[in-house]
């Protein structure tokens, strides 16, 4: 058995949420370029050139990429063989968001309650999903999801007879009404199959999966390819303004499903994706 | 008359903003703020509103002004603002239209607002001006001074006057009906999507 002290978790989850909200990873910045390569209009490729310039200033002079500095999102694989000593893995995490948050000056947008609606002050509690895994490793996965795209993210259950057409169309009609609010290019993180929970929490896991890297599975590749191309012939553009570029990726991850169901989450992630990752 | 158009082809805007101002805007135009701009979200609307409806003075002065919608980023020491980027216009749709009957020329988001609210920018002569979202460094860079000037307990959502210099933002909807997001997915949507 493996120990490791949660002070290591709150120290990993501080740095992971700072360098988050500051540092875009590379496959974010190759996006960008990418887009920039083919996009027809003029407008959204000056949207996309300042997002790019934006990333440079965040990185550069440590002012956050987006003011909305999310709420973090922690995915946690935790190896069987490892005993977490020290304090409970929930408070570490949560520390180190409230380490993170007031060192990093990053935004403090959670309320403690929903209907009361007073900030928390320092960004906790973090949502917090645990798998375990085998092995003698802990895992950290983390995400600031922001909440303009997040409040576009739907949830549907359809009939097994309306199968794959019905999931592509209501893919794409997801979409359609997240139109220029959830500040696109967006990412597309669909969760299929599973139970109605399920299907959400994969839609977000499905996040972490590289930009730019195909689905492991080549059925799903080719359907979040044609996905990407539809989401694209939208129109709906950078910021809303009109282009080519509405999306820079499909995710897709999928779950055995109960006879009667054909459950679909889709998590809408703005180009703001902060996502981060350490293995302890 | 305080909207120019600079070499570029970018008008320049002054505020306080008049009618003759707003009329001489239209969706798609790129457009530069130098002035005032008030940060208002929705924890801020949320307590005008009741005043508005029970015809108390409100904390600002709304008239002629614009209302930007964010919640900014803490600022660093020696800085003057954190990120300061929109945030999503259409939550504040419920409160808009009796702003604007006040006499508020402007707001500044990001996203689609509903019928009522574009209803209300023709009626009351009124604009709804995009920044970009997710910018939000980018755009502190146009923030020359802040201060909290109402509702400090809300904290980032506390009521903010800014003095901003060429602040950079598109027409969305004007006071004619106008529609940068309609104009622009029709201009480059392709049939078989």
């Amino acid at each position: 058995m493996r120990e490791i002290h949660v002070s290591a978790i709150t120290d990993a989850v501080k740095k992971l949420c700072m360098e988050a909200n500051l540092e875009l990873e590379p496959d974010m910045l190759r996006a960008f370029d990418r887009a920039l390569q083919r996009e027809r209009s003029p407008a959204g490729k000056q949207v996309l050139q300042i997002l790019k310039d934006n990333a440079e200033m965040a990185r550069t002079k440590l002012i956050p990429y987006c003011q909305d500095t999310g709420f973090v999102v922690c995915f946690v694989e935790l190896g069987q063989d490892v005993h977490v000593v020290g304090g409970g893995l929930d408070e570490a995490i949560n520390e180190g968001v409230r380490q993170g948050y007031k060192e990093g000056y990053l935004r403090a947008s959670i309320v403690r309650s929903p209907f009361d609606r007073v900030n928390t002050g320092d960004n906790t509690p973090a949502v917090i999903h645990v798998d375990i895994v085998p092995g003698a490793t802990l895992g950290i996965m983390v995400m600031a999801k922001g909440g303009g795209c997040e409040n576009r993210s739907k949830y549907k259950m359809l009939t097994p007879a309306e199968g794959l057409a019905g999931v592509k169309e209501w893919i794409i009609e997801c979409v359609k009404t997240a139109g220029p609010d959830a500040c696109p290019p967006l990412i597309l993180g669909v969760g299929i199959g599973g139970t109605f929970e399920k299907a959400a929490i994969l839609s977000k896991k499905a996040l972490f999966r590289e930009l730019g890297s195909p689905n492991p599975d080549p059925q799903l590749d080719a359907l979040e390819k044609e996905l990407l191309d539809r989401a694209n012939r939208l129109g709906i553009g950078p910021q809303g303004y009109g282009g080519d570029t509405t999306a820079f990726g499909v995710h897709i991850l999928t779950y055995p499903c109960h006879i009667t169901s054909l459950p679909v989450a889709v998590t809408i992630e703005c180009h703001a994706h902060r996502h981060k990752d350490v293995t302890l | 008359m305080s909207v120019t158009t600079a070499p570029d082809g970018i008008k320049e805007v002054g505020t306080p903003l008049s009618d003759a101002d707003v009329v001489s805007l239209r969706a798609g135009d790129r457009v530069r703020i130098t002035g005032v701009l008030y940060t208002a979200r929705d924890a801020a609307h949320g307590r005008l509103f009741p005043l508005i409806e029970r015809g108390e003075k409100l904390p600002i002065e709304v008239r002629g002004q614009i209302i930007y919608y964010t919640g900014p980023s803490p600022a660093r020491p020696g800085d003057i603002v954190g990120s300061i980027g929109p945030t999503t216009g259409g939550r504040m749709d419920k409160f808009t239209p009796a702003l604007l009957k006040l006499g508020l020329k402007g707001t500044i988001g990001k996203g689609a607002r509903s019928e009522a609210v574009k209803e209300a920018l023709k009626l009351y002569k009124a604009v709804y001006f995009g920044a970009i979202g997710g910018a939000g460094a980018v755009l502190s860079r146009f923030v020359k001074k802040l201060e909290i000037v109402a509702y400090a307990d809300l904290g980032t959502e506390a009521i903010r006057r800014l003095e901003v210099e060429n602040f950079p933002v598109m027409v969305i909807n004007d006071c004619y009906g106008g529609d940068l997001y309609q104009d622009g997915m029709k201009a480059y949507a392709r049939e078989d999507a």
